[in-house]
């Protein structure tokens, strides 16, 4: 890999993400919790999702782990909270499909706004893990929540 | 890949730079133009050209089953895997051949003898808290089992084993003591003829994982003292796919068998069957033969080499980056920081950066590290740390590495945007 592959990888978006995660920290208003962990690493992270009403009101969170996987977090945070959880899920697939995409996938910027930075992450499978820790435990706790249509 | 300081460091394998000539893979010039420089050496080592050779060899010319096909390849294949065990056994100065027995890897090894030794309610089975993940889900396994209760000895602040209840842990109950020669973590060395004999004066047997210590230490059996010894073949210069369970001939002999099958028995009928004894007892089906072969070589170049150089070595190289290491601010190494008291793997933590993305930018300099809990997450756990990233050098290691390694750590402090 080479410096110019290192910078794809740890975009400035990613790097401001890391130092100051949007909406990090367990809350108390939740309806599921869900701890997950990467066996390979060992990166970690509990989330609590609080849906009502059909609209995702909070993903609050506490994590350890690498710089992308710190940013998909608060990435994540920013993007659903606030969203129909529908909408919320259209998000996760396309996010899914990004990072699942090995870098051949073109990102939607109006659909996933700070998301896109990821997009040379996809590029390194041993990352890819990494950015999708916290987006699996939402979907894994948004579905426990009842707050999914599947 | 040298520095003029380097150069004169004490205890360096004479020579340096035509050993390395052996090892073809370090040639390798990587992404960007980066040449390869190696730290991950406790993970799996590099191979020589004659451990390369003598499997292709092998395969070009003798291949053939073993101990089963009557015809003049077969003869060649099988003479092939038993001189390996007689390299093997030489290598670990065994009483006998026939202790040397060959398996998939030391977990496997180590698996074999937490399913066949007997345990029930009552016995206890005591490891330690450095051990990896192999030493001690086994015997997890073999416990929930039994019945047995698990123990471990913990660790001190400095990265020891704590002995200061040795004596209420190993009791006259104790069945088993399991404990690793080197950590892979810590790089801790442990007093495993003290331990042996505790096992044995409590009347349990040893078990020592020897993965981490036979690529860098002479490992005489007889010396220790111990019951069972594992390694894994693929950290001491040998392919993947082997390891090596060595154990006592007259306890091997009083064993179960592990696995059932071809070539591990004396006589086979619908009903019932009888048992070979050690080695072809735990060595069921076609083994890994070429494997084998390779790990003959490999065992025989270090023995060439000579393990007292290996090891003076690896302790001035050790030594060497743990000066470097200690130049890097914010850089905390986990277990100790005497280089003559601990093995050549380096684990540590550097503030501000996790170790996924110091391995990454490292990678981006060619610098190849491991990053992650090293399948020791009890230990780091013990040290209150998520997960390190760790350096480990091998005989083919020169101060010149342990240079790029400590550059491209600051540039990674700069990459990240990390004050000085």
């Amino acid at each position: 890999m080479t410096a110019q592959d290192l910078d794809a990888l740890y975009q400035e978006i990613i790097l401001d993400h890391y130092k100051n995660p949007h909406g990090k920290g367990l809350r108390e208003e939740f309806e599921a919790e869900v701890h997950h962990v990467n066996p390979t690493c060992g990166d970690e992270v509990t989330l609590r999702v609080h849906v009502a009403d059909g609209v995702v009101e909070d993903v609050s969170y506490a994590a350890v782990g690498c710089s992308i996987s710190q940013a998909s977090a608060s990435v994540l945070y920013d993007l659903v909270v606030g969203k129909p959880v529908a909408e919320a899920m259209e998000i996760h697939e396309e996010f899914l499909a990004l990072m699942q995409g090995k870098g051949t996938v073109e990102p939607d910027e109006e659909v996933l706004e700070d998301a896109i930075a990821f997009a040379g992450v996809a590029k390194f499978p041993a990352r890819v893990k990494c950015a999708l820790l916290s987006w699996m435990a939402w979907k894994d706790a948004t579905v426990q929540a009842g707050g999914s249509n599947d | 890949m040298t520095t003029s300081s380097g150069l004169r460091l004490p205890g360096l394998l004479p020579e340096l730079e035509v050993v390395r000539k052996d090892f073809p893979i370090l040639e390798r010039v990587l992404a960007g133009g980066q040449p390869l420089v190696y730290l991950d050496s406790a993970n799996t080592s590099q191979k020589p050209q004659v451990v390369i050779d003598a499997m292709v060899d092998h395969l070009e010319r003798h291949n053939a089953n073993i101990a089963r096909a009557m015809h003049q390849l077969g003869a060649e294949s099988t003479a092939a895997f038993e001189e390996a065990r007689d390299k093997v056994a030489r290598f670990l100065n065994a009483r006998s051949r026939n202790e040397v027995i060959f398996t998939k890897n030391a977990t496997e090894a180590l698996n074999l003898l937490a399913r066949t030794i007997e345990l029930g309610p009552g016995d206890n089975v005591v490891i330690t808290e450095m051990e990896h993940h192999s030493n001690i889900v086994s015997w997890q396994l073999a416990c929930e089992r039994s019945g047995a209760e698990l123990r471990w000895f913990g660790l001190t602040d400095d990265g020891q084993l704590d002995l200061s209840n040795a004596d209420q842990l190993v009791d006259d109950n104790t069945k088993v003591v399991a404990f690793t020669w080197v950590s892979n973590m810590l790089g801790t060395i442990n007093p495993v003829a003290d331990l042996a004999a505790r096992a044995k004066a409590a009347g349990a047997v040893s078990v020592i994982d020897a993965s981490q210590a036979a690529p860098q230490l002479v490992v005489d059996v007889q010396a220790v003292v111990c019951d069972f010894l594992v390694f894994t073949g693929h950290k001491v210069c040998g392919p993947t796919g082997i390891g090596v369970l060595w154990g006592r001939e007259e306890l091997l002999n009083e064993l179960p068998p592990f696995h059932g099958g071809g070539e591990m028995i004396e006589t086979v009928t619908m009903a019932r069957s009888t048992y070979a004894k050690a080695p072809h007892r735990f060595e069921a089906g076609t083994p890994p033969i070429v494997e084998a072969v390779g790990l003959g070589a490999a065992v025989e170049y270090l023995g060439h080499l000579g393990l007292d150089a290996v090891h003076a070595h690896e302790q001035a190289i050790t030594g060497y980056a743990l000066e470097g290491l200690a130049t890097v601010p914010g850089l905390t190494v986990l277990g100790p920081t005497d280089a003559t008291q601990r093995g050549g793997a380096i684990s540590f933590e550097l503030d501000g950066v996790h170790p996924h993305d110091i391995a990454q930018v490292l990678d981006s300099r060619g610098v190849a590290v491991r990053a992650g809990h090293h399948c020791a997450k009890p230990a780091h756990a013990r040290y209150g740390v998520q997960s390190s990233t760790r350096m480990s050098s091998y005989l083919y290691t020169t101060p010149g590495e342990i240079d790029a390694l400590v550059e491209a750590l600051e540039y990674t402090r700069s990459y990240f945007k990390l004050g000085s």
